[in-house]
């Protein structure tokens, strides 16, 4: 029996019911290329998702349409997921004390007062 | 200069065929929705199905501004032999190597010809090309990169796509058919004729083609299909009107 579907495509296509066929595999499936987008000319390269491609070309093709097609970009970067090398979150305790080591905040720097000084300045001059 | 009868009845058909060709070939790669290869090129795919349907309403609103009736009207209401679409975007979507190689021809012709319209006298035609240019140039990047790496892949998919452009080929020559008012479109600085674009579309694609390691059809060879551009269509055309515009006959006058 062929497939019979309110879609005359799948209609057309003549697909037999019992049909194996289009089972993917493991291995079936392209690696995959993560992608990064920039908005504007000097700002840095946004982490937005990833895709599945064949190679790095078509990866850039499809990661176009993916992830830039509402909104503004003027810049892509494609990179194999393979290729990034990440930390384990089992050794996520290397950065418990970001959070409590100030001196690394430039807030704690003398100089915001000026900077603020400065900013309020240029404020009440526009 | 003035523009006769002659350069207005040129300028519609030039308008007509190039709507035509995108509204149907837009709707015939729309069929590939949710049946492409992978989700990502299903994705790009129907992507660029919608932005020709896009572009024929661009060049529709222009035949209206002509004197040609609503874009609604002209693009559902019409019969196969008031189209001008040429028989190459009437083919069913086949399989995928033929949808690509379809695409990889139209779409260079389309970005050449869009290309040439960037300096017509005519300025909506103008403005129209130079906003779709970029648009149309990501669709032959697109095609580009799918056909160079089928002729990288496995034996069977390189002889499977030389196959579908030996067979695609006659039928993409008739993308160029002439029109009866070819002169008056040159010397009216409208159009610089088919002639033109499709000597130039023979330069692109058969450099491409060698490069990615194809064959070159033989130009000399092969007989062109033609006809479409005169209202003369082959058998898929009528069906696929009916089922476009299937929705819109239950009730025309229906606000969407």
């Amino acid at each position: 029996m062929k497939i019979e579907s309110l879609d005359p495509r799948i209609s057309r296509a003549g697909i037999d019911e019992n049909t194996q066929d289009g089972e993917l595999k493991v291995m079936d499936h392209f690696q995959t290329y993560e992608v990064f987008e920039q908005k504007k000319r000097g700002t840095h390269h946004v982490h937005v998702g990833s895709v599945h491609a064949p190679n790095s070309e078509l990866a850039m093709m499809f990661a176009k349409e993916q992830y830039t097609r509402r909104g503004q970009c003027v810049n892509l970067w494609v990179v194999k997921t393979s290729e990034i090398f990440v930390t384990e979150y089992e050794d996520a305790d290397i950065f418990e004390n970001t959070a409590t080591k100030l001196h690394r905040d430039p807030n704690s720097y003398k100089v915001m007062d000026r900077i603020k000084a400065y900013k309020e300045r240029q404020k009440n001059n526009a | 200069m003035e523009f006769t009868d002659k350069h207005v009845l040129g300028l519609k058909d030039l308008l007509y065929r190039m709507a035509d060709d995108l509204l149907i070939l837009g709707h015939r790669n729309s069929e590939w929705t949710g049946l492409g290869p992978i989700l990502e090129e299903d994705i790009a795919f129907s992507s660029m199905a919608q932005d020709k349907i896009g572009q024929s309403l661009a060049l529709y609103e222009i035949l209206h501004e002509l004197g040609e009736s609503e874009p609604d009207t002209v693009a559902f209401t019409r019969n196969a032999e008031q189209f001008h679409s040429c028989h190459l975007v009437e083919l069913p979507i086949g399989e995928y190597d033929f949808s690509l190689v379809r695409h990889f021809f139209f779409d260079h012709q389309s970005a050449l010809r869009i290309e040439m319209l960037t300096e017509t006298v005519v300025e909506p035609l103008q403005m129209v090309a130079r906003k779709f240019r970029g648009e149309i140039k990501y669709h032959t990047m697109h095609a580009d990169s799918w056909l160079k790496q089928l002729a990288l892949g496995s034996e069977e998919a390189k002889i499977r796509m030389q196959q579908a452009i030996n067979e695609t080929f006659p039928y993409a020559l008739g993308m160029f058919e002439s029109s009866e008012f070819e002169t008056e479109l040159i010397e009216a600085g409208i159009f610089g004729g088919e002639a033109q674009l499709k000597e130039t579309w023979l330069r692109v694609i058969s450099e491409k083609l060698n490069n990615f390691g194809y064959t070159m059809p033989d130009i000399e060879t092969t007989e062109p299909i033609l006809g479409g551009r005169k209202g003369v269509h082959t058998e898929f055309l009528q069906p696929l009107l009916d089922e476009m515009t299937e929705v819109f006959s239950i009730d025309p006058s229906a606000d969407w």
